[in-house]
């Protein structure tokens, strides 16, 4: 047994082992929030939501919804389109995939767990999003279809256009923090729900979340696919299994967003309530828990979001990301500088 | 050693992936092979311990410069034999600037050899060094007018290329968003009051 521990304690396995535990986490987080989302649109609309697949003695109907739909998908023929590029067409969903799920190496999930803790960590997680979209651009031009074509260049669009708006908002948190390190930004919201960079910087994350939600193209932002108008958008040619690559790729990347702005604008994994409660409470003390909580509150966000607003047209997509977003986080950077120059909020300890 | 490994690695796919992008047909794949080229450079680039440089080549090149780049490419309708013709056209800009470049690198390794290297070689730095705080610091103490000279001939840039390409056509229907903004229920929506039919 002596040896078996011994190479457990390698970082190097050490590591791997974490790299596994949380893709492995991600996926199944995915497939259940897919239940999730439709449940809780089936009750806004005052349906029932999928309630067929399996339960748990009695209770919650339909619980393994999301694995019978991954089975259905898995043994679906995976229908390549005679004027497609072959190659390409088999490599965007890849493409679309890793971005979203490499970028969780960085994220700190507890304060002693984050597989990768890097200096620039933030400039990473901004870099890798920025790929993502490659999967999206490759997948409408391989499949040679109109249709995919046209909801390529809208979620490109639409992505270069947010994620300028999210870069600027994240160098409002860089300025609060003093630090590129995800990890050092949850830890300087420390104290209590009131020192979280929300308060402060509250400009900020609302574009920040907004931006999110372009970002990923989820409703109302979401004329990549616009089923209405360009029936799916970039994945229109994709059947079985490559368009289950696309799916697990979108839910990723909503799931690393929330956990994103759970970081920057609500303290990541530190409890709300700590600094007013004794410091040995459970209920003050950090850890995966709030963390997971507060993920969990921004992904009904998203699908409050979809139950409840109408498809944004084009044209007031991109004035709004231009026109709104980032003028108001260039304003917000100018009055932290004021901020700072008299130490107020974040800046307090520091001036 | 692993270093080792990983660098002749990543210079494999790098001369690959260059050459990928002067020798393919199609304009995508020169675009995407391009792509790999600065992929595998910011990899190289970690491996120094350059990490801020190598995620700041991702995040402009490969997350900006090079979409808006394919996006183009792949709008337009390119003529590939056109193309193909001037590769033989210029091949001779090429060669020449291939022999420059290849004379660049003998001359640093052979100043290596003779002792007058003045970068004396990439030490190994501890482990709590942070090349994104030396540079920052760097940037913004001593070099500080320069870097903000860059930016202001950035801005420039950004203020000529709109300016270039802003032209008013004529008879444009544009939306006044204020206007929509500013519509009332009243504007829009009469209630009537409709007397009930009386039932014979």
């Amino acid at each position: 047994m002596q040896p078996i521990f011994d190479l457990l304690a390698l970082p190097v396995v050490q590591t791997t082992i974490w790299i596994l535990v949380v893709t492995v986490s991600v996926i199944l987080a995915v497939a259940f929030s897919v239940l999730f989302e439709r449940k809780i649109i089936g009750w806004m609309q005052l349906r029932k939501g999928p309630n067929r697949v399996g339960s748990i003695f009695g209770f919650w109907p339909g619980v393994f919804q999301a694995f019978a739909d991954v089975l259905k998908l898995l043994i679906k023929e995976v229908v390549v389109p005679a004027q497609a590029n072959k190659v390409m067409f088999a490599l965007a969903p890849i493409i679309a995939l890793v971005p979203a799920l490499a970028t969780w190496a960085v994220v700190p999930l507890s304060p002693d767990l984050v597989i990768a803790n890097i200096d620039a960590g933030l400039l990473y997680v901004l870099a890798l999003t920025s790929t993502g979209i490659y999967g999206v651009i490759i997948a409408g031009w391989a499949a040679n279809s109109k249709y995919a074509m046209l909801g390529a260049m809208r979620s490109a669009a639409q992505m270069v256009a947010y994620e300028i708006a999210m870069g600027f908002a994240l160098v409002g948190v860089v300025m609060a923090s003093g630090s590129l390190n995800l990890g050092a930004i949850v830890q300087q919201q420390a104290g209590g729900m009131l020192t979280w960079n929300i308060i402060w910087l509250f400009p900020l994350a609302l574009v920040y979340i907004i931006s999110g939600v372009a970002e990923t193209n989820r409703l109302p932002f979401d004329v990549a696919e616009g089923e209405s108008e360009i029936v799916a958008g970039f994945h229109v040619e994709y059947s079985g299994i490559a368009f289950a690559l696309f799916f697990l790729a979108e839910y990723a990347n909503m799931l690393l967003i929330s956990a994103l702005t759970a970081v920057f604008f609500f303290g990541g994994w530190l409890s709300p309530f700590d600094g007013y409660l004794p410091a040995d409470n459970w209920l003050a003390r950090p850890g995966f828990p709030w963390l997971g909580i507060k993920i969990s509150a921004f992904m009904f966000f998203y699908f409050w979001l979809r139950a409840t607003y109408p498809r944004y047209r084009y044209d007031q997509i991109m004035r709004l990301g231009w026109k709104v977003l980032i003028p108001i986080t260039l304003v917000w950077i100018a009055v932290e500088g004021v901020m700072a120059h008299f130490g107020v909020g974040p800046w307090r300890a520091a001036g | 050693m692993l270093v080792m490994i990983l660098f002749y690695a990543f210079s494999a796919v790098l001369i690959a992936a260059a050459l990928g992008v002067i020798t393919t047909r199609n304009p995508v794949y020169s675009a995407l092979c391009l792509v790999l080229a600065f992929f595998t450079s910011a990899c190289i680039w970690i491996l120094i311990e350059a990490e801020f440089l190598a995620i700041v080549l991702v995040l402009v090149y490969v997350g900006a410069v090079m979409v808006l780049f394919l996006f183009v490419v792949m709008m337009l309708d390119i003529n590939v034999e056109e193309l193909r013709s001037g590769f033989t056209r210029y091949a001779w800009l090429g060669w020449l600037t291939a022999f420059v470049v290849i004379l660049e690198l003998v001359g640093v390794l052979a100043a290596r050899r003779l002792g007058v290297d003045a970068t004396q070689g990439t030490v190994p730095v501890p482990a709590d060094y942070s090349n994104t705080h030396e540079l920052g610091t760097v940037l913004y103490t001593q070099y500080v007018y320069a870097f903000e000279l860059a930016a202001v001939l950035l801005l420039v840039a950004i203020v000529a290329a709109i300016a270039l390409t802003m032209r008013r056509r004529q008879g444009l229907k544009v939306q006044d968003i204020s206007a929509q903004v500013a519509v009332r229920r009243e504007d829009r929506v009469r209630l009537v009051r409709i007397e009930p039919e009386k039932r014979p």
